[in-house]
């Protein structure tokens, strides 16, 4: 055994902040705004009583899901849906390709590079409702102002998921085909785009997904798809169908996702 | 020395024409589609829309500076339903991941149970959460800090649940070896593990929530989306494109401060 | 103390990895289980501790079953059985000492494990542990942060912060450098004496195990097929465990080894001997 000594040592996990002031600042400024935020809320327990007991009707429509009494709208708004995600997908994924190469920062010039960027920043920042809006202002009401919405949003998603492959390509790689005296187009099929084409691919798939379940929403503010169909159901309190299409969208992406964990193993 | 010529295709005849058949019949599909969108489409209105674009940029300007001081209680809204949504939805998916992981789940039925919840709750976006919780609850700040939450459990959860799956092991083993209780392994073992890909999942998904919450108030959910939707009902567009700049500032804002807390805590 | 009858496992797969394994080990005793990968010595080692639970048989511990055990007794039973990992298996986001005083986890309720709120008694003893085996200066590191002996040595720690009656030993040197391994597997057996702890060690390492473990067992194919001092081990029984090979010229080596080596390491028992004496009798 080892021996007991009398001295004691002292242990403390070591803190993520070492000084100790800086961490009571910090632990402070966060319940600071913690409660400063919960008294700004100002939270109506009475209107949300109300609300409660008079949402009791539209949860028990919820647990009743109705596909028969409107099912023409929402096979038709799904069918809208499915178009415009597909449509708007394959066209963000072309117009994302020389974006992205503009946007990748070993290959592209100055200029260029900045320009993709800011591009890439303006689709990223804005959420696709926001975007919709703004279509739908310009070319009125339908599918095709959620086409461009999606096509946009897509646009900056991939393109910027896409630069940051092309930033990581191997150059050993590219340089080994090219030292086999191989042309452009050659170069590009033999070097790059096998290091680039997988995961991009993935990409494509996954942004299919998000726009399928951003054509949900935009519907909301009028760009078409099964949105217009769902917000029409809540504007006339028919929760039951609501239910519904919101259990359809679930299925859909529920199938989405097993297409696209398919194509990954594929890609494998 | 036989001749023998030895026979070697990457694609076989079989698989170049299983790849044609595949491209053929994704722009049938594609051409299909467009017909769909297109007999929906009102096209001169089309036509007319880079005009209409235009028109609509000019109507902007000059932006109505003075209004940006009608917009600091809107974007603190803004910031409280990012926040406070993805604190509810952090403490609720650690619940539910720790559900849904397979190596972590009590039990097969509650694991089936915390997955139907996880893909609920992806599937339907905050706007539409916003519009269901704004009938039961009244417009304002709480039916959107829920409304993030709710979206954004699913989120949380499923990179939580993935990266619970993916611990090693041994690690874990190793403390139940001493005889540690089993929420002592877990806070020993598989909380450490997973921490750094939680808070990156965190603080990633609250920069997408500022986004997501800058659109929740167009149904009434608070934030700066109900300003939006005034601004472009009453045709005040000067206001509009003040918003607009707000939001991407916001935003840009929101990227570089999670950037910086991941780089902190990780 | 230890008595194994008749253990048998079977994975759900069907691979039979145990077939009727009888082992004793008393108070004290060092044994070196060798053999070739897959014979089953990981899985006899985790079934011990019930990491891996045996399909038929007995591991009697202190006169208990350990098959029989409900959960809690399992974990009572547990923090008497300290447990060292191939790769090493600490946590390692968390510094050495916490991966150490992990090792009296058992002992402590929740919130204090929680909070990190560990006894006084068990603070100065990781002290000690963590002086004695030369990573005083480590204490508050990451443990990713520190190279493969020194993990295994905080892995040490950890089994021997438990105080246990029983040190399970899984190929603690499989993942080391010669030398490293050599100090490591020094360091385990020379514990184990001082503290006449019982210690199954697996190791396919035979030159190692020969120099330091009294005891050697061989397994193969879920079977003990020797069982023996270090002086029996040859020709014959390393093909019985091993199979056929020319061993000729296994022995001669390993013998110039221990000649070249040997005295160095001599030396240094002698001297950590006269330390443990004068730090007894304080």
């Amino acid at each position: 055994m080892l021996t007991e000594r009398s001295e004691n040592y002292s242990w403390q996990r070591p803190h993520l902040i070492k000084s100790k002031n800086k961490r009571i600042i910090i632990y402070f400024l966060v319940l600071a705004y913690l409660i400063f935020t919960f008294i700004s809320l100002e939270i109506d327990p009475q209107r949300i009583l109300l609300g409660l007991s008079r949402s009791q009707k539209y949860f028990a429509d919820f647990f009743r899901p109705d596909f028969i009494s409107r099912g023409e709208s929402i096979m038709d708004g799904i069918i809208e849906s499915l178009t415009m995600t597909y449509v708007a997908t394959i066209f963000g994924i072309i117009i994302s390709i020389p974006f992205a190469f503009g946007a990748a920062e070993n290959i592209s010039p100055k200029p260029i590079y900045f320009l993709s960027r800011a591009v890439i920043v303006i689709s990223r920042s804005f959420q696709e409702v926001v975007i919709a809006i703004f279509f739908v202002v310009v070319i009125g009401f339908g599918p095709m102002a959620g086409v461009l919405t999606l096509t946009f949003s897509s646009i900056g998603f991939l393109a910027k998921l896409l630069a940051e492959e092309i930033e990581d390509i191997d150059w050993s790689q590219v340089e080994a085909v090219k030292a086999t005296g191989a042309s452009w187009p050659q170069l590009m099929t033999y070097a790059i785009l096998p290091q680039i084409l997988p995961r991009f691919i993935g990409l494509a798939v996954y942004r299919l997904d998000i726009n399928f379940r951003a054509s949900a929403v935009i519907g909301v503010v009028g760009a078409g798809g099964i949105g217009t169909t769902l917000n029409a159901a809540f504007d006339r309190y028919e929760f039951d169908s609501a239910s519904a299409i919101l259990i359809v969208m679930i299925a859909i992406v529920l199938l989405g996702e097993l297409f696209s964990s398919f194509i990954r193993k594929k890609l494998k | 020395m036989p001749k023998n010529d030895y026979n070697w295709q990457l694609k076989g005849r079989v698989r170049i024409l299983r790849e044609i058949l595949f491209w053929a019949a994704g722009i049938w599909l594609f051409i299909y589609c467009w017909n769909i969108i297109s007999a929906r489409t009102m096209w001169p209105f089309v036509y007319d829309g880079a005009e209409q674009a235009s028109k609509l940029l000019m109507r902007m300007f000059p932006p109505n500076w003075p209004y940006f001081l009608n917009l600091i209680r809107p974007i603190w809204d803004t910031i409280t339903i990012a926040t406070l949504g993805t604190i509810a939805a952090i403490l609720l998916s650690l619940f539910v991941a720790f559900l849904a992981a397979e190596n972590t789940s009590p039990h097969p039925i509650l694991r089936q149970l915390a997955l139907l919840i996880i893909v609920t709750s992806r599937s339907v976006s905050s706007l539409i959460w916003a519009i269901i919780l704004v009938i039961i609850l009244g417009p304002g700040v709480l039916a959107g800090i829920i409304a993030i939450s709710l979206r954004s459990v699913g989120f949380v959860s499923k990179l939580l649940y993935e990266s619970i799956e993916e611990i090693d092991k041994e690690q874990v083993e190793a403390v139940e070896a001493t005889g540690a209780s089993k929420f002592s392994t877990l806070i020993y073992s598989v909380v450490p593990q997973v921490f750094p890909s939680f808070v990156g999942t965190a603080v990633y998904r609250w920069d997408i929530n500022i986004r997501e919450s800058t659109v929740v108030g167009l149904v009434g959910a608070g934030g700066i989306g109900l300003q939006l939707n005034e601004a472009i009902l009453g045709l005040k567009w000067p206001d509009a494109i003040i918003i607009f700049m707000m939001i991407l500032s916001l935003v840009l804002f929101s990227e570089l401060f999670s950037a910086k807390i991941r780089k902190i805590l990780i | 103390m230890l008595k194994i009858n008749n253990l048998h496992k079977q994975y759900p797969g069907g691979d039979l990895a145990l077939e009727g394994i009888n082992l004793e080990l008393k108070k004290g005793e060092i044994a070196a289980v060798i053999g070739p990968s897959g014979a089953g010595k990981s899985t006899l080692i985790r079934c011990i501790n019930r990491l891996v639970e045996s399909t038929a048989g007995e591991i009697i511990l202190e006169d208990q079953d350990i098959n029989q055990l409900s959960k809690k007794e399992l974990k009572e039973k547990r923090r008497k059985m300290g447990m060292i990992f191939q790769e090493y298996a600490l946590v390692e986001r968390l510094t050495v000492m916490e991966n150490v005083l992990s090792g009296r986890l058992g002992y402590l309720s929740f919130w204090r494990a929680w909070l990190r709120r560990f006894p006084q008694k068990d603070i100065n003893q990781a002290y000690q542990l963590l002086e004695r085996l030369g990573l005083k200066d480590h204490l508050n590191k990451r443990a990713d942060h520190l190279s493969g002996g020194q993990r295994q040595r905080v892995g040490i720690a950890r089994a021997l912060i438990q105080n246990p009656d029983l040190l399970l030993v899984d190929e603690p040197t499989a993942s080391l450098d010669p030398k490293t391994a050599r100090q490591i597997m020094r360091l385990i057996t020379e514990m184990a004496r001082e503290r006449e702890l019982a210690a199954l060690i697996n190791i396919h390492d035979v030159l190692l195990a020969r120099e330091y473990v009294s005891r050697i067992i061989g397994m193969r194919k879920g079977k003990i097929v020797f069982d023996g001092s270090p002086a029996d081990l040859n020709k014959e029984t390393l093909t019985t465990i091993y199979g056929k090979e020319d061993w000729n010229n296994f022995k001669n080596k390993d013998q110039e080894n221990s000649a070249s080596e040997g005295g160095n390491d001599l030396a240094d028992r002698e001297k950590r001997k006269l330390q443990l004496a004068a730090s007894s009798s304080n």
